[in-house]
């Protein structure tokens, strides 16, 4: 299998269109024929970020690439960045605002989960400036 | 448990999926929030939750669930509905209340999953 690049730009105006980037690279790697447990790696750790990006940041963009032994993704975002990022780190820490926990998101789990389910995890953020996540899903 | 069975121990209305009702599950999940969902489940067929918005089923869709049940007599809207179709996950909707739902459904037989 050759490198396969995938890039979205997420849209941060419209929660219901949340998740459209993570379902079609959920896609994308069911026919490549990849394990379940990979595919379900990549998907929830590529959503947690999606929605991140919608909650927090006003969108931002995603870029993914398969290559023979790794799944590589990048979630970038121009908002307001993270001032404290081991913070941010501890389940259970959010400062989502009410009205997206009414939407069933804000409990403080986006980012532990995204590192729970992926191998490497890099997070680079400036406040006033946005945040970087760079991922790695081995393929094993 | 067929999710056909499902339908008759929830009194459940189906919205979308007549065709997938011999689908055999054997295990839920009851949350109305889904970053919980999307932390802890795993192998858990059906999804109930009195939460109603897309992102049910793209969490749905995320973690594998072929079905999604909303409780409380929630009525999802044509949107929600779309999405479910395009990824084949299986609607309905029930009167009872979330309790109610996990409990009669946990007495026969269906079961949480792991959690890991």
């Amino acid at each position: 299998m050759s490198s396969l690049q995938l890039h979205f730009d997420v849209d941060g105006e419209d929660f219901t269109r949340a998740g459209e980037a993570s379902g079609s690279i959920k896609r994308t790697l069911k026919e490549l024929g990849l394990t379940p447990d990979i595919i379900r790696n990549v998907a929830i750790s590529v959503y947690e970020g999606e929605i991140n990006m919608v909650i927090h940041a006003n969108g931002g963009m995603i870029d993914c690439e398969v290559l023979p032994d790794v799944i590589n993704v990048l979630l970038r975002d121009s908002g307001p960045g993270i001032a404290d990022i081991s913070l941010a780190m501890q389940e259970g820490y959010s400062t989502a605002p009410d009205n997206v926990r009414d939407l069933g998101f804000g409990a403080g789990m986006g980012l532990p989960n995204i590192k729970k389910y992926t191998d490497e995890m890099e997070i680079y953020s400036t406040p006033g400036v946005g945040t970087t996540i760079r991922l790695k899903v081995y393929i094993k | 448990m067929k999710l056909i069975d499902l339908v008759k121990v929830l009194d459940a209305q189906i919205i979308y999926g007549h065709e997938f009702l011999d689908r055999e599950v054997l295990s839920a999940c009851g949350s109305d929030m889904m970053s919980d969902v999307l932390a802890f489940v795993k192998g858990q067929a059906v999804l109930l939750t009195g939460l109603v918005n897309s992102q049910v089923v793209r969490t749905a869709e995320m973690v594998d669930m072929n079905c999604i049940v909303f409780v409380r007599g929630k009525v999802p809207d044509e949107g929600i509905i779309e999405l479910a179709k395009s990824c084949e996950i299986v609607l309905m909707r029930t009167e009872m209340e979330m309790f109610t739902s996990c409990g009669l459904l946990y007495s026969k037989g269906l079961r949480g999953g792991s959690g890991k």
